[in-house]
């Protein structure tokens, strides 16, 4: 026995553990103690739920080929998504309303002359002699990114406001909840069409990247930023109120934490699962939106296309070519299919009690 | 309750005026007035026409007078016909609340009978298909549908006409309304469904013989709807709004579209018109539909 191990004298009536009544653990049983598997952390745990799902694998694997899609066609289609096709430099008018894959009859010449393969029009052409598979592509990505940066417009302002409100408590927290109250009770459409209108006359061209993307675009995502913020706001306030009860947050402000350095540091990580999954199920209802707006004609500027927009044009062919619609409306379901299966993968992987 | 009730009916007033502000000074802002297009028109005419409307005047003092006759009950004249606008929105909001109507019961009816469906024969066949559609219908935007069915039952197969009053031509812009609300509220049942089904008072009316359907619809049914219920007001309003999009395929002559062509001839009474119109009857359904539910459901309390 080592020096440590050996006991005081005990005093007759102490209650003092006597420790030569206790063996110590031999080699085997200490191995027992072993974690044998592999420590984990909640986002690894959480991530390794939803590659079990197969409808959020499924939904994953839809995203990542629409997303690759949208980046490499462009580049390997040698058409452009607003100029009209042109043959040996002439402007092919023969190209109007073409059915999928087939060629104009210029086209047909051409290649019959020089025995060069042109590259198919895989949905056809538009009524303006446009590759309509480009003019989808396109499409898809502008509803694609409107999706992502409406909800990242929103997810900023929302978590900012309902941190505040949650965090302050009090009379701010009573009359900044107000405020959203009145945002929330907006008649959402209304307000939507009546502002991307004015905003599509009123704002300036733009230099840069927001002008590439044009005022009607800029417009939709200011507007979506400006009603659909309360609702995310709401839920992280919520979260907020009780998550901050928390011994962890008494104690960063015991130590003499700061507000914003216990909300960024100790809050908002707890509320990390729900701001993810509501802003993965964000996406899919502003592409929605955005698809609506773009079908009653408020949306992107001509001729950039979006996929509500190639929607409407499509209406006035509906007789004849109804493939027209279908493209583009496909290509909204299969995303906003995939973005909802995803949130829900999400939400049952990272917070399961969310499950309604 | 009565603080409560008074807080939210207070609530509601400040966002219909809210509304009426914003409204206002946004639909100004817009560049281009009522009588811009008319190109006709000689200078003083169109002063003439401005005084008449009050256009004149500094937005302001518009705006107040715009109020004050709005209480008076008096919601001016179109810019463009020169009708009433009271009548013109009542007319056109028969046709729109009748397809609404329509719509709601039907997305309420059958999303409950296939929600209650699905979470009763949990993991069988029949719930797995419902789920299945329900999942799917929520991914089509009501435009396309609308667009399709068109397509499909009016040009395609000739089975209806494209759109008037009378049985069954309205078959169409219903389906095409109430598909979206009717999956949602199909998901809403089935998971307030399955929730109820595990409370121990469902399995004491079990236990002591109850008739099963008498579980379902008295214990269980009768529960689960709470959820339901607070869907309902959001649910109309986004009908009504919605059917913006469907009534311009279908060419129906409803608010919806008045409001657009409301927009795009800068009719100034007719845009507040129509706003107001469907504001105070979205702020009325969703404080109705949410005092409803603190009504039936005792257990929330009232802050």
């Amino acid at each position: 026995m080592s020096e440590m191990d050996k006991m005081p004298k005990k005093a007759p009536f102490s209650m003092q553990i006597d420790l030569s009544k206790f063996e110590k653990a031999t080699e085997e049983e200490k191995r027992q103690q072993d974690v044998m598997s592999e420590s984990t952390t909640f986002f690894k745990d959480s991530m390794r739920k939803l590659f079990k799902n197969p409808l959020a694998v499924f939904s994953i694997v839809v995203l990542v080929c629409i997303i690759l899609l949208i980046i490499i066609a462009p580049k390997v289609v040698p058409y452009g998504y607003s100029e009209m096709l042109q043959v040996n430099g002439v402007r092919d008018k023969t190209a109007q309303n073409l059915a999928p894959m087939t060629y104009s009859e210029k086209e047909l010449e051409y290649m019959e002359e020089t025995g060069e393969k042109l590259f198919p029009h895989i949905f056809g052409t538009d009524e303006l002699c446009r590759d309509y598979f480009i003019r989808v592509v396109y499409g898809t990505r502008v509803s694609l990114s409107v999706g992502l940066f409406a909800s990242i417009i929103v997810l900023i302002i929302g978590v900012l406001y309902g941190s505040i409100s949650g965090y302050a408590g009090g009379r701010v927290d009573l009359i900044m909840m107000r405020v959203v109250d009145i945002i929330y009770s907006l008649p959402d459409m209304l307000v939507m069409i009546l502002l991307s209108v004015v905003l599509k006359e009123v704002m300036p061209d733009m230099p840069g990247l927001l002008g590439k993307l044009g005022s009607n675009m800029v417009a939709i995502f200011m507007v979506f930023g400006m009603l659909y913020w309360v609702g995310m706001a709401r839920l992280i306030r919520g979260q907020i109120l009780s998550v901050k009860e928390n011994e962890y947050v008494l104690a960063a402000r015991t130590i003499g934490a700061k507000p914003g350095r216990i909300i960024r540091r100790h809050i908002l990580p707890n509320c990390l699962s729900v701001i993810i999954i509501t802003t993965a199920l964000q996406i899919p209802s502003a592409i929605f939106t955005e698809s609506f707006l773009s079908f009653i004609g408020l949306g992107v500027q001509a001729p950039m296309p979006s996929l509500g927009s190639l929607a409407n044009a499509a209406r006035g062919g509906l007789n004849s070519y109804p493939y027209k619609l279908l493209f583009p409306a496909l290509m909204i379901c299969l995303i906003v299919l995939a973005l909802n299966l995803l949130g829900d993968g999400l939400r049952d992987a990272l917070d399961p009690k969310l499950r309604k | 309750m009565s603080r409560y009730v008074l807080k939210r009916v207070l609530l509601a007033i400040v966002t219909i005026f809210i509304i009426t502000l914003i409204t206002f000074f946004t639909m100004n802002a817009i560049p281009g007035g009522p009588f811009n297009s008319e190109k006709a028109s000689s200078p003083e005419v169109r002063a003439a026409l401005e005084k008449r409307y009050n256009l004149d005047k500094p937005l302001g003092e518009q705006y107040i007078i715009y109020m004050g006759n709005l209480f008076h009950g008096d919601l001016g004249i179109s810019t463009k016909t020169g009708r009433d606008i009271a009548q013109t929105i009542t007319e056109s909001f028969a046709v729109s609340a009748r397809l609404g109507g329509m719509a709601a019961v039907v997305a309420i009816f059958f999303g409950i009978v296939f929600g209650s469906i699905a979470a009763l024969m949990r993991n069988k066949l029949p719930d797995r298909l419902i789920v299945f559609l329900s999942t799917l219908a929520t991914a089509v935007p009501s435009f396309v549908l609308a667009t399709l069915l068109l397509y499909m039952f009016c040009i395609r197969f000739k089975i209806f006409q494209v759109w008037t009053p009378e049985a069954p031509n309205y078959v169409l812009p219903v389906i095409a309304l109430s598909l979206y609300p009717m999956a949602y509220i199909t998901r809403l049942t089935k998971t307030s469904m399955l929730d109820v089904l595990n409370q121990d008072y469902v399995r004491t009316a079990r236990a002591k013989g109850v008739m099963p359907w008498k579980v379902i619809f008295k214990h269980a049914l009768r529960n689960a709807l709470i959820p339901v219920i607070t869907y309902v007001g959001p649910m109309l309003a986004s009908i009504l709004t919605g059917s913006m999009v469907i009534e311009s395929i279908f060419t129906i002559g409803g608010l919806g579209s008045k409001f657009v062509t409301g927009i795009n001839n800068r009719d100034y009474p007719m845009i507040m018109g129509t706003t107001i119109f469907l504001a105070v009857l979205m702020v009325v359904m969703n404080l109705v539909s949410d005092l409803v539910y603190k009504l039936v459901d005792p257990r929330i309390n009232f802050d």
